[in-house]
């Protein structure tokens, strides 16, 4: 065996390992989604992944760059499973379509593909598709489990319910027995919520993610829809209600974590994942749109470069007070 | 290359004020969402452009340098307050709906921009030359820009034509694409800056290749 002189660094793993590593820890919030919700998960998946697949090969091939490293390592998988998982599962197949295509495009390949874009990719299709389609974006169903034999019917989220029930001055004490509304969250996301909470535990684990990100986001929301539900508690849901409704655990995990368009310092990871918290949280209580996960992590996408360059760690052996160059 | 063929080719293509010298870019995304729109700030910019430059190439001998920049603003303030009461006085609907955009005119980069850079330089006959060249380039990317988002967000071509033609003309327009649901991000500021950007990219993309056919051809005759 060679010798080899220090420093010894781990040896990072490769995209692709990473890659793979993402779409095991997704594999419990899909199985409950599909049980809890119906196979159209399923379907929109497989339907987002090939789109996505065909789209980067397509590109690939336009811009005389090797196909096979980039489509094995697994990256546009994983930016079409997260599209599919944020679009209804009753959506029709052409929304699919259409954002995989906004995002492999004018999210990932205009930039100059994997590693050059500034944004996340599956979030810019995504919001191209909110802000494009919101009647078929937000329609989503109620919960319809597997066993279940009666017509699956949609309904109102537990995000928009509550917005709308507060805006007609009804308490949350109120509504608390209403549908849409489970035993701490929305009724069928929250178990969603948690098996990706278990996917982000995975991650974490296998060292896939850093703590930061999500720890960051988590908190951001705690401080903020905690000092909002200690002032009303019945015109401001509780921390627990928004950690586990909508996209929270999906975007603190999955989304906010991508390493290409997140923060990569240490103390830039957490104050970009605390930001997006905040921010998810404004949106959802005073915006336009029943949930915010998405245009926060896009909007602290920009943020990114800034808050890496601000929060430089110190270098062993400089001073502290002394400005690094 | 006679300097007419060149001022064609400067403001058409090579210098086109919209994509290549990207000024005027608030009226030239805030207004091109759809054709009619886009046509009609475009002819409102490009007559306050052959206006100005010709005033400004006439007027070259009395002004002083010092205060050039003040009496070049006058003169554009003056005229497009003339474009604007006379769109207000026959394309009232049209002047109602382009609202701001038409007296912002005045303070589009590109007039200004002509007038210092060409016109305060040039004799009245090329400045006025330059004005309609450089402002027909401004109304085809608006044009452009204007087609591609009215077909993607509304599957339509021309819709509106008859605030430009009048009532006879009312309902009449292209249907691109029937039944079509709408890309309602066309239609959106969004849109408009992902339109502009991808109308940029497709003309350096010509540009690319035609350099590189130049290139082979040239070097055909060397090597055969």
């Amino acid at each position: 065996m060679k010798t080899l002189s220090s420093p010894f660094l781990p040896v990072t793993a490769s995209v692709g390992q990473v890659m793979r590593d993402v779409l095991i820890a997704l594999a419990p919030g899909v199985v409950v989604y599909a049980l809890l919700f119906g196979p159209g998960v399923l379907i929109n998946i497989v339907l987002a992944v090939l789109t996505c697949e065909l789209i980067e090969a397509a590109v690939l091939k336009l811009r005389g760059r090797a196909l096979k490293p980039f489509l094995l390592d697994s990256s546009a998988l994983v930016t079409g499973v997260l599209l599919a998982l944020a679009v209804p599962p009753t959506a029709p197949w052409w929304i699919i379509v259409v954002g995989c295509g906004f995002a492999m495009l004018l999210g990932k390949h205009v930039y100059g593909g994997l590693g050059y874009n500034p944004f996340n990719p599956a979030m810019v299709g995504f919001v191209v598709l909110l802000i494009s389609f919101p009647v078929q974006m937000t329609a989503w169903p109620s919960m319809h489990p597997l066993w279940d034999t009666t017509d699956a019917v949609s309904g109102a989220t537990a995000l928009d319910h509550v917005k709308t029930q507060l805006s007609l001055e009804r308490t949350l004490s109120e509504i608390r027995g209403d549908t849409p509304l489970g035993l701490f969250a929305g009724r069928g996301w929250e178990w969603i919520a948690l098996a990706y909470l278990l996917g982000g535990g995975y991650m974490l684990w296998r060292r896939t993610i850093r703590w930061q990100i999500p720890v960051g986001l988590l908190l951001g929301m705690t401080v903020i829809a905690g000092a909002f539900w200690a002032y009303d508690g019945d015109r401001y849901a509780s921390p627990l209600f928004h950690w586990f409704s909508g996209a929270t655990m999906l975007g603190a995990f999955f989304i906010a974590t991508d390493p290409v368009s997140a923060a990569t310092t240490p103390r830039g990871r957490f104050v970009f994942g605390f930001g997006i918290g905040m921010l998810t949280y404004v949106i959802r209580t005073w915006g336009g749109y029943p949930d915010g996960i998405a245009f926060a992590v896009l909007l602290f996408n920009i943020c990114a470069p800034t808050l890496d360059r601000y929060l430089q760690p110190r270098i062993y052996g400089q001073r502290r007070d002394k400005p690094q160059a | 290359m006679s300097s007419y063929a060149k001022i064609v080719k400067d403001g058409l293509w090579t210098n086109n004020p919209g994509l290549v010298q990207l000024l005027g870019l608030c009226p030239l995304l805030a207004t091109s969402n759809n054709l009619v729109n886009g046509f009609a700030l475009g002819m409102a910019t490009a007559l306050v452009l052959i206006l100005s430059n010709t005033i400004v190439s006439l007027i070259r001998p009395v002004v002083r340098q010092e205060i050039r920049i003040p009496i070049y603003v006058m003169v554009i303030a003056a005229l497009v307050t003339i474009v604007e009461l006379v769109m207000n006085a026959y394309f009232n609907a049209l002047y109602n709906i382009l609202g701001i955009f038409l007296p912002i005119i005045t303070t589009n980069c590109i007039i200004i921009g002509r007038a210092e850079a060409f016109a305060s330089k040039n004799t009245i006959r090329l400045a006025a030359f330059d004005g309609l060249m450089m402002g027909t380039g401004f109304a085809l990317a608006l044009v452009a820009l204007g087609a591609i988002r009215e077909i993607l967000a509304q599957g339509t071509l021309g819709d509106g034509l008859h605030l430009l033609l009048g009532e006879s003309f009312r309902g009449v327009h292209l249907t691109v694409i029937p039944h079509y649901q709408g890309l309602l991000l066309a239609a959106l500021p969004p849109g408009a800056f992902i339109g502009l950007g991808l109308l940029v990219a497709g003309k350096n993309w010509i540009d690319t290749r035609y350099k590189a056919r130049v290139a082979v051809v040239g070097a055909a005759p060397a090597a055969a």
